[in-house]
């Protein structure tokens, strides 16, 4: 039966929004605050919901020791406590909010089924699971969500 | 199409343990949750209708209604229960909210269906405000 599992979790970081593309006047028409230079902060929420059968054996779409295991590694790890401009994958994309869903998502789609234990197997019965949406809540007023990382964003 | 969502809380203990496990490989999956004395939690149940406004009382279900279907078929059940040892679903299957939320949909669907409006989209559970699972009637 196939059932979905979610979780959300906290990470807070800098950004400003500023496109190479655009002139100085038209960054600060169309980004205004955002666009000051030194940035600002957040406290966003990422909330990750992942599908795929309950396990008969242990009731579990997915054990969530193991999905926070992946999400640290690829996103808290990465983006907690940092400048999201400085991050490689905002060096030509500009880390508004819906930008940051996407990446998550891309960074999370392929890791998010099989863990490896080590021995050639998997740690988890259920490795059926796939990313069903990312959601990225920048304040508790503003939120994107994601159901593709859309083509454009490469992790390469 | 409209989706109207109804929330509702619960409080209930809940232990994981797989009869035919080791009780090693229980700790060993399970962590905390495998305390066979049990651990509880603020459950909170979100349930989602779905279906075209009534053109003379603008309603997809009347809330009152469905309230009371939450009521009678999840809450007068499972509030302030031990889940593993008192609800008849968790007998044989473990409480997690994955199984949960199948088992809400169970009880609410038939009643649902059988009022002949609103189809029942999906339903999720809340275990923490972090953590949650959700069925959507997919087999």
């Amino acid at each position: 039966m196939k059932a979905y599992f979610g979780r959300r979790y906290s990470l807070s970081a800098s950004h400003r929004l500023h496109s190479d593309a655009l002139t100085a006047e038209q960054n600060r028409a169309i980004y205004g605050k955002c666009n000051n230079p030194h940035g600002h902060g957040h406290n966003y929420v990422v909330e990750v919901l992942v599908g795929g059968p309950v396990a008969a054996e242990t009731g579990m779409v997915v054990n969530l020791v193991d999905l926070d295991a992946v999400v640290r590694i690829e996103v808290i790890d990465r983006f907690d406590h940092t400048n999201l401009n400085l991050d490689p994958l905002f060096t030509s994309t500009v880390p508004t909010t819906e930008n940051l869903c996407r990446v998550v998502f891309r960074l999370l789609k392929d890791k998010l089924h099989a863990i490896e234990d080590g021995d050639g197997g998997t740690r988890s019965a259920e490795a059926d699971y796939k990313l069903e949406y990312v959601r990225v809540e920048e304040t508790e007023n503003n939120f994107f969500q994601c159901f593709d990382a859309g083509s454009d964003i490469s992790i390469a | 199409m409209v989706f109207l969502t109804r929330r509702a809380t619960f409080s209930a203990s809940h232990y994981y343990w797989n009869e035919a496990w080791s009780e090693e490989k229980n700790r060993q999956v399970f962590g905390k949750c495998a305390n066979r004395n049990g651990h509880g939690h603020n459950y909170t149940l979100e349930v989602t209708v779905a279906g075209e406004p009534d053109p003379v009382t603008g309603f997809v279900v009347d809330l009152k209604w469905l309230k009371d279907v939450i009521e009678e078929k999840v809450m007068a059940a499972w509030d302030h229960r031990h889940l593993n040892l008192e609800v008849p679903e968790f007998a044989t299957t473990i409480p997690t909210s994955e199984n949960i939320a199948i088992a809400a949909w169970k009880r609410m669907e038939p009643v649902i269906a059988g009022a002949g409006g609103a189809r029942l989209d999906r339903v999720r559970v809340y275990e923490t405000p972090e953590i949650f699972a959700e069925y959507r009637g997919e087999a």
